[in-house]
């Protein structure tokens, strides 16, 4: 399977202009024919909306809608699966979330799927729970890859969560990303970066997956977004990367023998499925004590 | 065979940049926030013949192209006359646009009101008459004026308000005045600028590091502890003298304010910035 991964820098607020942008790539990548594109979160709005989220957010069938327009009119023939990030309004309930999208179908597009973001990080530079409401599940959805979960941005950050769409079944994690950069003194990139590939690779090599990041580039207000899209073999390998601030496409080939080979070779997540109902019914942590405690 | 006792250190953030690294990230942050953002292309700073100004005067003329970078000396009469060769000496390296316009009519004109201003009242009068000179000079040449100020000055409240804080955009303003130092060097900075004594030049012989009462190398390190949220003990701890990092403690509490928008009174469920939310790029 060949994926796409577009490091985008879009107009702050200017929807037509980033959904013009959004079809001269599909344009670009037509003759390669990617079977899978995966824009960043907050892509075609930007990523520091504020109060401005309630009047830029739309519901995922809009989204849809807007990214199948913009796949068709680019002239692209085979069918496609596309993923981007969008700030999504549930009937009033506001979300940072992503979509995946077939294009390409006779019958019209088609919603595979809609992450809604769960880890809205509320400090420092960040104020997202101020005004969006966090996802409730973190869920798996097929994929002609096969098995696939969406983590957006912090999401990635913890742990549990690759681990919980490993057991889940994913094969394929995509990571949607909106990463002001930070860390100046930290060698040959941007820290935030460095601790971007630690944590990305990491999740990779320990429960055998692919996972690809697509990031935000460009600057909003001062921050600026730090870049770096980036795909992980199952092995934890990076495949390709780009810089911090330009921005770029990177293609990339997922091969399903390569997540069995990983998996066989180093079977962490096989033991992890054998110990994890002994982890997960320790009454030790904190969480299960206080499911117990409420009424 | 003695077995090794390895003792790791308390741990201090590094404040070495990756100066190479850094310069395209400001110069990318510029070209953003002029061009793309603002459909300007051209910047305009006052040049004083100090580190910082020279600095930002290189970023500009990297990220824009030097014939789009207008420098404006504005010296008073008491200023350092090595001050305007120091910044021709960046002028004729870069080949920016330049011009000096004298302020000392103006300020003076100003100070025959004001028998009884000391030196510090003085020195904020040319802060802000330069700010004005500035501006103007940024309408009649449809170019943005581009801050100069460090986060040591900022943090230390070492500058004057709605002065030398006024530019909408300030490549420097998140750097150390030690890392404006590395990465003047690394973009070819002339030696004389860099390792002159940093001095506001509004008084004679004035020095910042006399004015502060501290070297800008221990600031730096101690305010960089601070702002990680270190306690004093802990910044004692890693070697910083006890009235040092009391006084620079003192400097950043008593200037907060220097570093926000004026206090409104909130009477409202829609007061600006705290209802009314909105980020400044959209």
């Amino acid at each position: 399977m060949l994926a796409a991964l577009v490091q985008f820098k879009p107009r702050k607020g200017d929807v037509p202009a980033n959904l013009a942008a959004m079809r001269a790539i599909f344009a670009r990548l037509a003759p390669k024919a990617p079977e899978l594109i995966v824009f960043p979160e907050a892509a075609l709005t930007g990523y520091f909306l504020e109060g401005a989220v309630y009047e830029l957010a739309v519901d995922a069938p809009t989204m849809a809608q807007r990214i199948d327009e913009q796949w068709r009119a680019s002239g692209a023939a085979a069918p496609c699966d596309i993923v981007a990030g969008f700030y999504e309004n549930v009937a009033g309930t506001f979300h940072n979330s992503a979509i995946y999208v077939r294009c390409g179908e006779p019958d019209g597009v088609h919603i595979v799927h809609v992450h809604r973001k769960m880890f809205l990080p509320t400090y420092g530079v960040f104020d997202e729970e101020r005004f969006l409401t966090r996802g409730r599940r973190l869920a798996t959805f097929e994929t002609p890859f096969g098995t696939a979960a969406i983590l957006i941005c912090e999401d990635a950050w913890h742990a549990i969560m690759p681990t919980i769409a490993a057991l889940k079944g994913a094969r394929l994690i995509i990571v949607p990303s909106a990463s002001p950069g930070r860390g100046l003194c930290g060698g040959d990139e941007l820290e935030s970066n460095t601790r971007w590939k630690a944590i990305l690779s990491s999740a990779a090599a320990e429960h055998g997956v692919y996972v690809l990041y697509a990031a935000l580039t460009g600057f909003e207000g001062g921050k600026g977004m730090s870049g770096g899209t980036c795909a992980f073999s199952p092995r934890g390998d990076l495949l390709a990367s780009a810089g911090p601030l330009e921005s770029c496409i990177i293609t990339v080939n997922l091969e399903r023998e390569e997540v069995d080979l990983a998996r066989a070779t180093i079977p962490l997540l096989g033991d992890l499925s054998a110990v994890l109902p002994d982890l997960w019914l320790d009454d030790e942590i904190p969480v299960m004590r206080r499911l117990e405690e409420s009424p | 065979m003695t077995m090794p006792l390895i003792e790791a250190p308390l741990d201090e953030p590094s404040l070495v940049i990756n100066a190479a690294l850094t310069a395209r990230w400001l110069e990318a942050f510029l070209h953003d926030e002029l061009v793309v953002r603002r459909g300007i292309g051209r910047a305009i700073l006052g040049l004083s013949g100090g580190i910082d100004s020279a600095l930002v005067a290189y970023l500009c003329a990297r990220a824009l192209g030097p014939q789009n970078v207008y420098a404006i000396r504005m010296p008073y009469r008491t200023s350092s006359p090595s001050s305007l060769s120091d910044a021709q000496r960046i002028v004729d390296a870069l080949g920016i646009n330049a011009e000096t316009i004298e302020i000392s009519d103006a300020v003076d004109g100003y100070l025959k009101h004001a028998p009884d201003a000391d030196p510090r009242r003085k020195g904020n009068v040319m802060a802000r008459m330069r700010m004005l000179v500035l501006f103007d000079q940024s309408a009649r040449r449809g170019a943005l004026p581009v801050g100069t100020g460090n986060k040591t000055e900022r943090l230390m409240g070492y500058f004057t308000w709605h002065a030398d804080d006024t530019p909408p955009v300030n490549p420097i303003g998140d750097l150390y005045k030690t890392q404006v130092w590395a990465l003047a060097r690394h973009l070819g900075v002339p030696n004389d600028v860099v390792d002159k004594p940093p001095s506001a030049d509004l008084e004679a012989n004035q020095t910042d590091e006399r004015d502060l009462g501290i070297t800008y190398a221990k600031a730096d390190r101690i305010l960089n502890l601070i702002l990680l949220g270190y306690k004093d003990d802990a910044i004692v701890a890693r070697g910083h003298g006890a009235a040092d990092v009391r006084l620079v403690r003192r400097r950043v509490d008593a200037t907060h304010w220097k570093r926000h928008l004026p206090t409104t009174a909130l009477v409202s469920g829609t007061a600006i910035n705290e209802f009314y939310l909105r980020p400044v790029d959209l």
